[in-house]
């Protein structure tokens, strides 16, 4: 007998892709996504059940179609999205305590998959440059999105505590990107100007999408349980990143870059919340030995390599040819006979 | 001296220089000289032989006169400068493309040396990448690219000829592998951290990572560069994770203690932290180098501060020196003390076991051990450095 799991959150696009991606996996009978609205797009073998997991509905249809796994996917990064940051809240929160309610009534839950962030670590001076499982946030999130994580993580240990016979597995993913990504993250990186924070240089790390899919199936599928941090290879800068998008950058103090956000939020250009703008301050980094050597998780794009991919994505109107600098230095070098050319002649 | 030209102040009684007018103004008439009546004479005769007048007086610049000369001079009196001048007065209107090109190409000569060509290429294709974003930096956000052609390179100078550093005992550096470079710490602003940077590099060729204080990553700026220079918050989970990737750790346990001290306590070592750097290094095996800074104390001498300004900025301490805030910018300028660096001999640590990290008795005489050998150093190179400035 196959497996039968029961996906949250598949209304949006990286929850949709992902089940879709697990219902032709091999060992799984059933994919059940259930979510709030339906999703748009191809849904592919996965069967679609529309529940609110904030209401006991959730346990109902665990009971009814024999789920033995539940990954969880339904945390919300985006209060726009969501339609304000209450609803948020207790789509992320209260959402999460019903379903693990659910879950913990359950005798057929035998596994638990639960998609984290690694914004839980917080971002902030004090902080180690590599993040691992073991340690705390310097400072505990008070508000927003991390906030919400954080306690997330808090009900499923919760969770874990009572139910032991339940392996739990939680990633605590980077920044995710990738083509297809809509993410406080890709939505900064798409503004035309990205307002950067003045005298700050963030460190930054990346999944690429697809990588996430591989490692939430590896989750469903292998025995591992525990906490695992998942990024990609390598560390980009913002400043880099933001070059190498060919993108002009407005550098402002802290705090006005936090205004600033606010507007874009009001104008639905982009997602800005204070954590993130902590995040693009000091930036954070998450050591992924664990991911290599327990979970036995290797994932296919560095964060180079992810970040690229998003970027090619970007249509290329919106694309700078380059800053002013830039094409003064490129047009300064064709003056010049390639350094090549030269040595040779020379030698 | 004999062949020094004169140039002479004023117009000697003619038209005034770029006044325009024919007649010279009063306060040109009284700068003249009171010449007597041959030499002007003298003068006018020979420059009507010598040229002809191409240009009218008031222009031109009186430059080579009949100042009676010594002795005759091998220099032919009958080549006087010629007369400036002045076809066109736009700032950069005379200039043809063609002229531009051959000033910037001597210019680019003048910088980077015969084979230009290929080392500006050089130069364009870095400027060419670090614009595109294609570099590497490390877990730590070290930009190993614009430490050594950028940081170090402007620090060498000032390590090199202002604190004329002297360094012994380089031979104590592991040449490879991982070493805690444990160094007393003095002179208000961190300089000694960035030119023991910049004298382990030019002696081993290996980068100093610096532990800094999180005030150091707290500040806008000052954060963003020591990250790139490869500094990292002074915490035992980064230490280990630079010494355990064999890197080269620089720490200063005196902390702000030891910056901030007065100068009557110079080369006095302070509390030497709570031995974590030990502990650190026990953990991962690695020697400690013990180092010993002489001249930094003198740089920016200490000697008042105001607490109350300090607690408002939320800084340890706002800095009263004998030339700061007084002088304002200039008093910035740190004094150009005679620097001494002695790397002492490394104290090995994995022939203890892992089990020591956890002796908080061996951690503390360890501890000890380092700061002992520091202070003791700095005493011996002091005796040997003649005074503060040389």
């Amino acid at each position: 007998m196959g497996r039968v799991v029961l996906v949250t959150g598949v209304s949006r696009d990286l929850g949709r892709r992902f089940a879709r991606v697990l219902a032709t996996t091999e060992g799984i009978d059933r994919v059940i996504g259930v979510d709030v609205v339906p999703p748009r797009g191809d849904v592919g073998a996965m069967s679609f059940i529309r529940a609110d997991i904030r209401t006991p509905v959730i346990a109902k249809v665990i009971a009814k179609e024999d789920v033995d796994t539940v990954v969880h996917m339904s945390v919300i990064a985006t209060p726009g999205s969501a339609g304000g940051r209450l609803t948020m809240k207790e789509l992320n929160v209260i959402g999460t305590m019903q379903l693990l309610a659910a879950c913990q009534k359950a005798p057929s839950v035998k596994h638990l998959v639960v998609k984290s962030t690694s914004t839980v670590y917080g971002a902030s001076s004090r902080d180690p440059a590599m993040f691992t499982e073991e340690m705390q946030p310097r400072r505990n999130p008070r508000s927003g999105f991390s906030k919400d994580a954080a306690e997330i993580e808090g009900y499923v240990r919760g969770f874990a505590r009572r139910r032991p016979d339940v392996r739990v597995a939680v990633l605590r993913l980077a920044n995710v990107v990738g083509p297809h990504v809509v993410s406080p993250m890709t939505s900064y990186f798409r503004l035309p100007v990205i307002p950067t924070v003045l005298g700050y240089d963030a460190r930054m790390q990346f999944v690429h999408e697809s990588d996430l899919d591989r490692v939430l199936e590896l989750a469903v599928t292998s025995d591992v349980e525990g906490t695992y941090n998942v990024a990609g290879d390598g560390i980009l800068m913002l400043s880099q990143a933001v070059r190498r998008l060919q993108r002009a950058t407005l550098p402002l103090p802290g705090f006005a870059v936090g205004q600033l956000g606010s507007v874009l939020r009001q104008m639905r250009l982009a997602d800005f919340s204070p954590e993130q703008l902590s995040f693009l301050t000091f930036g954070r980094g998450i050591d992924t030995t664990r991911m290599r050597t327990e979970l036995g998780f290797e994932p296919a794009y560095t964060t180079e390599e992810a970040f690229a991919d998003f970027a090619a994505s970007m249509p290329a109107a919106s694309r700078l040819s380059g800053s002013l600098t830039g094409r003064a230095v490129s047009s300064l070098q064709d003056l010049l006979p390639p350094a090549s050319e030269k040595a040779g002649a020379r030698g | 001296m004999a062949d020094a030209e004169i140039i002479p102040i004023g117009t000697r009684g003619r038209a005034g220089r770029g006044s325009g007018r024919a007649k010279p103004s009063s306060a040109s008439r009284n700068l003249a000289a009171k010449r007597t009546t041959a030499k002007p004479a003298a003068k006018k005769a020979a420059r009507v032989t010598s040229r002809p007048r191409a240009v009218p007086d008031a222009i031109e610049q009186v430059t080579t006169e009949a100042v009676p000369q010594p002795a005759p001079t091998d220099v032919p009196p009958a080549a006087p400068r010629p007369a400036t001048t002045t076809s066109d007065r736009g700032p950069v209107a005379g200039i043809s493309p063609a002229g531009w090109l051959a000033m910037l190409e001597a210019a680019a000569r003048e910088v980077f040396g015969d084979d230009w060509e290929p080392r500006l290429a050089e130069v364009l294709a870095l400027l060419r990448r670090r614009l595109a974003g294609e570099y590497d930096v490390d877990e730590f956000g070290f930009d190993p690219e614009v430490t050594e052609k950028l940081t170090l390179a402007l620090l060498r100078p000032i390590a090199e000829k202002w604190f004329r550093i002297e360094v012994r005992g380089v031979e104590n550096i592991p040449d490879e592998g991982g070493a805690l470079i444990v160094s007393n710490h003095s002179g208000t602003v961190p300089v000694d951290a960035l030119m023991t940077m910049v004298a382990v590099h030019d002696h081993t060729g290996r980068f100093l990572r610096l532990l800094g204080a999180d005030l150091v990553f707290r500040m806008p700026f000052v954060g963003e560069m020591a990250r790139r220079g490869g500094a990292t918050l002074a915490c035992n989970e980064d230490a280990e994770r630079m010494l355990s990737r064999g890197d080269l750790v620089g720490v200063w346990p005196e902390g702000f203690k030891g910056i901030g001290k007065p100068f009557k306590q110079r080369y006095k070592l302070q509390r030497f932290g709570r031995g974590g750097f030990v502990s650190a290094a026990l953990r991962t095996g690695v020697p400690i180098v013990p180092l010993s800074v002489v001249g930094a104390e003198e740089i920016y001498p200490l000697v008042g501060n105001v607490p109350a300004l300090a607690r408002l900025l939320g800084v340890p301490y706002v800095p009263i020196t004998p030339l700061f805030p007084w002088l304002g910018p200039l008093g910035m300028v740190p004094l150009p003390s005679k620097w001494l660096l002695e790397f002492g001999e490394p104290i090995r640590t994995d022939e203890l076991d892992d089990a020591a990290a956890e002796d908080p008795m061996l951690v503390f005489n360890l501890t000890d051990q380092v700061r002992e050998t520091i202070q003791q150093t700095l005493y011996t190179l002091l005796m040997k450095r003649e005074s503060v400035w040389r």
